[in-house]
């Protein structure tokens, strides 16, 4: 029986354990890096370990810390969660011979499924479908696709429509291969147009339904939803019986997810891969099975295995992925202080949240901040309440993808059920037209500035008995003119109804929008029904001496210039000297503030300078974060 | 009063105006602020701004506002008596109206000691009125370094020129900072210069900021631009450690719509109002920490004027209102007595002005009322807790001097649109007038011309009505601004707000009280 269980792991998946594991009455211990200390999930537990360190491999990754913390801390069971270590045999079995329960399953199976060429090969024998083109493919095979094996990114990738093409495409891809990777290695597959990653969830070889995640971007899953929509009984019960097949092939234990790519024109599909381990994504399949995966897990760790399966789904459920990053900018991660992070908990809404209001999103680990999940009796109903949640959460201080998961939840072809992986891209985001959201913004601050007032708190904001100009606020660097006074605030084409420093009512064309404002020290952030919009207060005044391009060296006195010792272009140590300057017969040296480049000199020996003038730039030497 | 509330919004736009479209055109082309974007960018966002005296110089030769904006506003939480001068009149040339402004300014920075902050741009004087404003004019620095003596501190941001007298502005202010490349500092410019002395000279070497940041140190700062200026002038202030401690009580907005301030004054003045429904849209209204709004003094004594206690924006004030025009000998006893409770208790007065004077006729003089009036003023003129007064309607003869008018130094003077004021009623002193001549022309038999006698009436009567009316009062500075009455009670609250920055001690010396 499982005491005291550690979570290997971070963020909102440790979160989950530490849910069911109270609800259990097991005891909880969280390991975290320096970067996650302040998490909720550390909070969370009842004791927590520190990994020292920052990156995945001096934390997370760490065989012998993560099984030390164990030992200092009296844990008798360790749950990988997913990614980390949750798929590296060699840990499971370092935790079993530490004399600790494994949630997971067998060493073996893990690595019986690890190797892409060996669970190919075990799946193949079970007789389930895999994706790979016959040695001599037919007309029906078609289309076919060839790829080269150290290939990325679409390189050295040839799609195959008729028989006679495919010696001719394999020599040039191969050739191809040859010049770009220098391994002509290639093969050939069935090329699928428009794909659904289909996956069917097992605890041991019992069947938990199955979920489709096909919209995905950069190769990740974004959106995921139970059942998966519009598989017709043959296919499903066939997928089902596939996912049980591997699961026996390996007497597989414990809760895994056997992936399969769906092709739907054709209602064929192939076996891709098997998760050996808790998805990402089960909290959907815990919606319409009324099951709790971690809780079975959790069971089956204990030996505690009961018979039991899955039945027949209970509505429909979809998952979002909330992750930090930048959609315009190619979805870049993003980090930075979540000053905000509100998702309203309404009925049928589930949020599984690795971080709260307040919380520091770094650049060590995966950016996703949460999962939201929405359970209802029909798929459209699901799509329609999960839109409005994500619309009305509130999200502040980093950039997200919230936007695009709404648009996609609410685009017709998702809809419409179809679903793919060719979906997400061609799924345009609304532009998000900001209408009042900056005069909202500029009242709010208006406010905010009246309730820190010291002297002459009641009189109206922005009076004048001679009025000459608006007020204006800059935000963006852009102007908002608005009026205050007697009788309130006015502004140019709408009615200001009500202002306070969080809240901006008002009123154009007989329609009243209120719009949430929080006002932080640089910046403002706007929610209202049409989206969110954040704005850095530009100051009204800027010190010129704060101006100058950074990293440039000033003249401290008038003086000559008596030596210079770099060159533009040159690389500088911090404090290496740059330039001495002579002034009132005294010899100043001016030094780099920073390792750089110099990029410019603008002096040479025997020059004149002024105090305050530019004498030399610097550009940093910023290290990439990884 | 709506149609006067235009009125008063278009006088106003005059000020506004300035030296009119093609001086601000050229003035902004120049990259310069006018002086009222230098006020706005100068005080705290969002908060008030009391433009003082805006009407100054209406109705003479001189542009409306008189080439410079003079009022208060909170500088980094620091009530300041701020001046700018208005280069797109007339270069910012100081005519006689401006330096009257100006002294107003001051004597307002002085009582309620703020510190001053010029934002300064000016020609120096308009030369042909030279005689009006150079002897008199040299009080303006005599006044920045008595303040300065009486710790207000007083800040010159230079924005171009400040030459020969206007020198002494940053030369007698405590900091001073200076535009580069606009401001222009010097005694004698290169033609006075080359003819005093044979010197060639220009005007960067005299008197640029850059030199007098350098060389003279006379500039305390060098801003690169005006924004830059003015943010330094911030700095200051907020170094100038006055933080005012203690905020005033808790407080709620009046019981009754300051709205219907509009409809309270009737058309003709002769018509009397009831001071109580302005009094309930001006003060503070009942909550916790105010039980009542208006504890009336002595309400069924002298019931002319009302007196009583009540309190603005928090700020404890007694109150002084004319109820039926007339001041009899009761209404002068109770005045008298209510202004020494006052000092008593160190509160503020207010004064609320309807009044056509002292009662005349025999009854009433055989009663004393010159005795009983010269005591409502002697209270009046040796009162020593700040004094604000609103004329709201009627403010004639020897009433506006016991309702503690212009002559009194009250702290504040703000009229209402609906306001007179003279000696005498116009039709009243044209009457007084043909009576006089008619017994003149009696007196020597000549026939009266009752024809010319119609003619002078009516000139009469419109000349003083005319000069009777607000904005003349204004212009000649007899207030410190016309507003609309619905802003009574923020002009009030931002006035006694200011008075706050010095403590209220009420005097027991009065006069001889003639009994």
């Amino acid at each position: 029986m499982i005491r005291r269980l550690m979570v290997a792991n971070r963020g909102e998946i440790a979160s989950r354990v530490f849910r069911t594991c109270r609800a259990l009455g097991i005891e909880t211990v969280a390991v975290h890096s320096d970067a996650d200390a302040d998490l909720p999930y550390v909070r969370e537990a009842d004791l927590a370990v520190r990994l020292p360190g920052n990156t995945p491999a001096e934390t997370y990754l760490d065989v012998a810390l993560l099984l030390d913390a164990a030992r200092r801390t009296g844990a008798d069971a360790i749950h990988p969660g997913y990614g980390f270590l949750s798929e590296n045999a060699g840990f499971a079995a370092a935790v079993e011979d530490a004399g600790l329960t494994w949630v997971g399953p067998t060493p073996a199976s893990i690595e019986a499924m690890g190797s892409k060429v060996e669970a190919k090969r075990i799946m193949r024998e079970a007789g389930v479908p895999v994706l790979e083109a016959p040695a001599q493919p037919t007309e029906s095979d078609l289309p076919l696709i060839v790829k080269a094996s150290a290939g990325g990114g679409g390189r050295g990738m040839r799609i195959v429509r008729s028989l006679d093409a495919l010696d001719r495409e394999v020599a040039a891809a191969r050739a191809e291969a040859e010049s770009a990777f220098g391994d002509g290695t290639v093969f050939v597959e069935p090329y699928v147009e428009h794909g659904r990653h289909v996956e069917v969830q097992v605890v041991g070889s019992s069947v938990y339904g199955d979920r489709d995640c096909s919209l995905q971007r950069r190769h990740q899953k974004v959106v995921e939803e139970a059942p998966a929509p519009g598989l017709d009984d043959a296919v499903r019960t066939a997928m089902h019986d596939a996912a049980r097949a591997a699961a026996e092939a390996i007497d597989y234990r414990g809760a895994g997810t056997v992936e399969f790519l769906l092709d739907p024109a054709t209602r064929r599909f192939w076996f891709l891969e098997m998760n050996t381990r808790l998805q990402v994504e089960h909290p959907v399949t815990e919606a319409v099975q009324g099951v709790d995966l971690v809780e079975l897990q959790l069971r089956v760790a204990e030996s505690d295995w009961f018979m039991g399966w899955g039945g027949e789904p209970d509505g429909h459920a979809i998952e979002v992925r909330l992750y930090a990053e930048d959609p315009a900018a190619d979805h870049a991660p993003q980090s930075g202080v979540l000053t905000r992070f509100e998702i309203p908990a309404e009925d049928g809404v589930r949020i599984d949240a690795g971080y709260e209001s307040g919380s520091e999103v770094s650049t060590f680990y995966d950016a996703m901040l949460a999962k939201v999940v929405a359970h209802a009796p029909t798929r459209t109903a699901a799509a329609r309440r999960l839109a409005g949640v994500l619309s009305r959460a509130t999200i502040h201080g980093v950039p997200t993808n919230r936007d695009q998961l709404v648009a996609i939840l609410r685009d017709p072809r998702f809809l419409a059920g179809e679903v793919s992986t060719a979906l997400l891209p061609e799924v345009q985001v609304p532009p998000l037209d900001p209408a009042w959201a900056p005069v909202a913004a500029a009242l709010a601050i208006a406010e905010h500035d009246a309730a820190l007032r010291t002297v002459q708190r009641g009189i109206p904001v922005g009076w004048r008995n001679v009025t000459s100009q608006p007020q204006l606020t800059l935000l963006d660097d852009q102007p908002v003119a608005w009026w205050g006074g007697r009788d309130g605030y006015r502004v140019d084409g709408a009615t200001v109804v009500a202002a306070s420093p969080t809240a901006v009512t008002l009123e154009v064309d007989g329609v009243r929008t209120t719009y949430a404002v929080v006002v932080g020290d640089g910046a403002v952030d706007v929610d209202w029904p049409g989206g969110h919009a954040a704005y850095a207060r530009t100051p009204r005044f800027t010190d010129p001496a704060d101006a100058v391009a950074s990293g440039s060296l000033l003249a401290p006195m008038p003086g000559t210039v008596t030596a210079v010792h770099v060159a533009a272009g040159d690389e500088v140590a911090a404090g290496q000297p740059v330039l001495v300057l002579e002034a009132m017969k005294m010899q100043h040296t001016v030094a780099a503030p920073t390792a750089g480049t110099v990029t410019e000199i603008g002096v040479e020996t025997g020059a004149q300078v002024a105090a305050g003038e530019v004498l030399a730039v610097v550009a940093e030497t910023v290290e990439e974060e990884q | 009063m709506l149609e006067k509330l235009e009125s008063l919004d278009a006088e106003h736009a005059k000020a506004v105006a300035g030296g009119g479209e093609k001086y601000v055109d050229r003035h902004h082309a120049r990259g310069k602020l006018l002086p009222r974007e230098r006020i706005e960018l100068l005080v705290d966002p969002g908060s008030a701004f009391l433009e003082l005296s805006p009407l100054a110089g209406w109705g003479s030769d001189f542009a409306v506002g008189a080439s410079v904006v003079t009022g208060i506003g909170v500088i980094e939480g620091v009530e300041c008596l701020i001046t700018a001068n208005d280069p797109t009149v007339k270069g910012g040339a100081s005519n006689p109206w401006t330096v009257k402004k100006g002294f107003r300014a001051a004597q307002i920075a002085e009582e309620n000691g703020l510190p001053t902050v010029s934002l300064v741009e000016s020609g120096g004087a308009d030369l042909p009125t030279q005689k009006e404003i150079f002897i008199p004019g040299g009080k303006a620095f005599r006044d920045l370094t008595r303040a300065s003596a009486r710790k207000q501190p007083t800040i010159a941001l230079v924005f171009g020129n400040s030459t020969a007298g206007g020198a002494y502005i940053p030369g007698m202010s405590d900091y001073t900072v200076m535009v580069r490349e606009q401001a222009k500092v010097f005694l004698g410019g290169p033609p006075l210069v080359k003819m005093a002395t044979g010197e060639e000279s220009d005007d960067e070497s005299l008197g640029g900021a850059e030199m007098h940041a350098r060389t003279s140190g006379l500039a305390d700062h060098l801003a690169e631009d005006e924004h830059d200026a003015i943010r330094i002038g911030r700095r200051i202030v907020a170094r100038l450690n006055r933080e005012r401690r203690g905020l005033t009580p808790a407080y709620t907005e009046p019981d009754a719509d300051p709205d219907g301030l509009l409809d309270l004054v009737p058309a003709d003045l002769k018509e009397p109002f009831d001071p109580r429904d302005v009094i309930a849209r001006v003060v503070d209204g009942v909550s916790r920490d105010n039980a009542v709004a208006f504890d009336e003094f002595k309400p069924l004594y002298g019931s002319s004027l009302v007196t009583g206690w009540a309190r603005i924006h928090g700020h404890p004030v007694g109150i002084l209102a004319n109820a039926q025009g007339v001041l009899f000998s009761e209404e002068a006893q109770k005045a008298t007595q209510f202004i020494q409770l006052a000092n008593q208790v160190d509160t503020p007065l207010l004064f609320l002005h309807n009044t056509t004077g002292y009662m005349v006729g025999a009854d009433y003089e055989q009663g004393g009322i010159i005795k009983h009036g010269a005591m409502m003023i002697n209270a009046v003129s040796n009162s020593t807790v700040p004094h604000l007064s609103v004329i709201m309607g009627a403010s004639y003869g020897a009433g506006n001097y016991g309702m503690n008018g212009r002559a009194f130094d009250p702290r504040f003077l703000f009229t209402w649109p609906s306001a007179k004021s003279a000696v005498m009623g116009p039709a009243q002193l044209a009457g007084v007038l043909s009576i006089v001549a008619r017994a003149a022309a009696e007196a020597k038999g000549q026939d009266y011309d009752e024809e010319g006698d119609a003619g002078m009436r009516a000139y009469v009567e419109q000349m003083v009505e005319e000069a009777s009316l607000p904005y003349a009062l204004s212009g000649m500075l007899y207030d410190d601004g016309v507003i609309d009455p619905r802003d009574t009670r923020t002009v009030l609250g931002i006035c006694l707000s200011v008075i706050a920055n010095k403590p209220v001690v009420g005097t027991d010396r009065f006069g001889v009280f003639r009994m």
